[in-house]
């Protein structure tokens, strides 16, 4: 915990032109939805573009040794600035016929038990895991209902739970829901600054509690959900913003992953000070913090960090 | 709300009957709670109220609650077609309860047990803050006292109002069965209807063993968002407690009669571990 307060104010400090940049032009901040929609933007990096910028001696695992191999998940081991790391992320896909076959990043459960056999193999090799978040969510579909998708996914967050290494998640996209939080109980969580992190998407908020999903419903959903970078900090999700290049990440692939890394790096150097079994503890009451204190026992109409 | 107002406003004539929805079996509704609320014709499982479960499952005068008083405030200030709190104060007024979840602690034939029952009445057992503090604490008292944890679900899934915070109550809940779990107690997981979404996709996949009520709706996805995105029509006994079992879901689909001896059972099975650690 004292390790990321220190954090955020060097992060704060670091960003500090830009700032005061925003506030000066407060009212231009971007609405909550086109937020959204510049995180889901096909141009912005992957997983792969990351892998491939700053991960060298790269090699990709294929199967869940049960079923098949899902493409909406890449997962493998690999070096990280000199040192032997586990890496697992969604991967959407960049033109048409990739997205078809990653199945638009929507993993089905072979997926999430392709990245239960990596969080395994990270344990059992001490290797420090690196996640990236960005999925819509997981795949709705009969054959992932079939092959337990709830399962597959509850697996997978007591197993990150579980890890005595260092881990660090990245929101580097569209978080959403269970299907993103499988690759997301780690030690550290950044999230990039145009990235956002929800519990289902907008649209699946209007249609069930607005009851339509007209774009004045959906936009009206994606600002109540409270899912920006800014927002997550203020509740606690997350433990730091990445700053991305002017304009977003997809307008310089090499300044992104860069700054990406170097908060990567920063964070490893840290964790490795913490044994094993304090690791754990770390991850552990970190999760166990969430929303807590917007708990009350008397009656209480409203706590909110927001006005 | 509607619900209660509706209910309300029925005579004492209709209140006296039920009718099963499977089979359309008009019943004296006393008969039918003397079944334990099941169709005596088809064998129906007529949802439970909390109060109705903890009759059925714990020893008469065992049931000790813990936590009943945390209340959730409104950490987003969210509205839909109204506020967050407003909710929150109609379905305490509904259903007489805090959140979506009662813990505590009770026997079942005299094995002492800690025990978590969700209310599907309040907000669909949505899962927010208080639902996950109050399965996290349920598993820490249970580690402290070495107790067995019996959880009764029903829940449409997480708390959407309470946004990103009720996402991570997956990995909250989560993180607490891993704790439990190193000590060798038992966990057993009953999936009631319907336990869906992110409560699926967390503490309740991850009993020891999972039971299931006859009937019961289990999965991930709405059957309504998987119907929009594939095209198909689902067949109607599709995630339902028969459907899981079939795929290797859950072990074993319980009927209400027997479910008190079917824990009691498991829970002794499993109870003596011959190794010593802490
Ligand atoms: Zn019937």
């Amino acid at each position: 915990m004292a390790l990321d307060k220190k954090n955020n104010k060097n992060h704060k400090h670091a960003r500090s032109g830009s700032e005061s940049a925003d506030s000066a032009a407060q009212i231009s901040r971007p609405s909550a939805i086109d937020r959204v929609k510049l995180a889901r933007d096909p141009r912005r990096p992957q997983t792969l573009d990351y892998i491939e910028r700053f991960i060298d001696d790269f090699f990709e695992i294929h199967g869940d040794r049960r079923f098949g191999d899902d493409p909406a998940i890449v997962a493998g081991i690999g070096r990280f600035r000199g040192r032997p790391v586990a890496l697992v992320g969604h991967q959407r896909g960049h033109s048409t016929a990739e997205r078809i076959k990653r199945n638009f990043g929507r993993p089905n459960p072979e997926g999430y038990r392709k990245a239960a056999r990596i969080y395994e193999l990270a344990e059992r090799f001490s290797l420090p895991l690196i996640t990236f978040l960005d999925t819509q969510g997981a795949e709705p579909g009969v054959g992932a209902e079939e092959r337990g998708q709830a399962e597959a996914i509850a697996r997978n967050l007591e197993l990150m739970a579980r890890l005595t290494v260092p881990s660090i998640a990245c929101v580097i996209g569209e978080g959403g829901s269970g299907g993103a939080l499988a690759l997301g109980v780690a030690n550290v969580v950044l999230m990039q600054e145009n990235a956002c992190y929800s519990v289902i998407t907008p649209e699946g908020c209007a249609a069930i509690l607005w009851r339509e999903a007209t774009p004045d419903k959906v936009a009206e959903a994606a600002e109540a959900l409270k899912l920006s970078a800014h927002d997550l900090l203020k509740l606690g999700v997350i433990d730091e913003i990445v700053e991305e290049p002017a304009g977003g990440a997809h307008r310089d692939y090499e300044g992104a992953a860069y700054k990406l890394a170097d908060a990567i790096e920063r964070h490893l150097v840290k964790l490795a000070l913490l044994s094993p079994a304090a690791l754990r503890r770390h991850r552990e009451r970190k999760f166990a913090a969430m929303g807590k204190k917007f708990l009350v026992t008397k009656n209480v109409a409203k706590v909110s960090v927001f006005n | 709300m509607a619900e209660v107002v509706e209910r309300a406003a029925t005579t004492q004539a209709a209140e006296m009957w039920v009718k099963c929805p499977e089979c359309a079996t008009l019943a004296f509704r006393k008969e039918v709670e003397r079944n334990l609320n099941v169709c005596l014709k088809c064998g129906y499982h007529f949802p439970l109220t909390v109060e109705q479960r903890l009759a059925i499952v714990a020893d008469r005068g065992t049931w000790r609650q813990i936590d009943s008083e945390l209340k959730a405030s409104d950490p987003l200030g969210f509205v839909d077609s109204k506020p967050y709190w407003k909710r929150l104060e109609e379905a305490r007024a509904q259903t007489g309860r805090n959140d979506a979840i009662v813990t505590g602690t009770c026997e079942i034939e005299h094995e002492p047990i800690a025990l978590g029952v969700m209310d599907f009445r309040f907000m669909g057992g949505s899962m927010g803050v208080v639902v996950g503090e109050k399965v996290a604490r349920l598993f820490a008292h249970a580690r402290r006292n070495r107790l067995p944890v019996v959880l009764f679900c029903a829940s449409g899934g997480a708390r959407m109002q309470e946004g990103i915070l009720s996402l991570m109550q997956m990995a909250k809940t989560c993180t607490a069965v891993a704790r439990y779990r190193d000590l060798r107690l038992p966990y057993v997981a009953v999936l009631c209807y319907p336990t869906t979404g992110g409560v699926a996709a967390s503490f309740a996949m991850l009993g020891d063993l999972n039971l299931a009520e006859p009937g019961a709706l289990i999965g991930f996805a709405g059957r309504r968002v998987i119907e929009q995105t594939t095209g198909e029509r689902l067949p109607p006994r599709f995630q339902r407690a028969e459907f899981l079992l079939e795929h290797g879901m859950v072990d074993a689909i319980v009927p209400r009669r027997k479910l008190r001896s079917t824990l009691a059972n498991v829970l002794r099975l499993l109870k003596n571990s011959p190794r010593h650690d802490s």
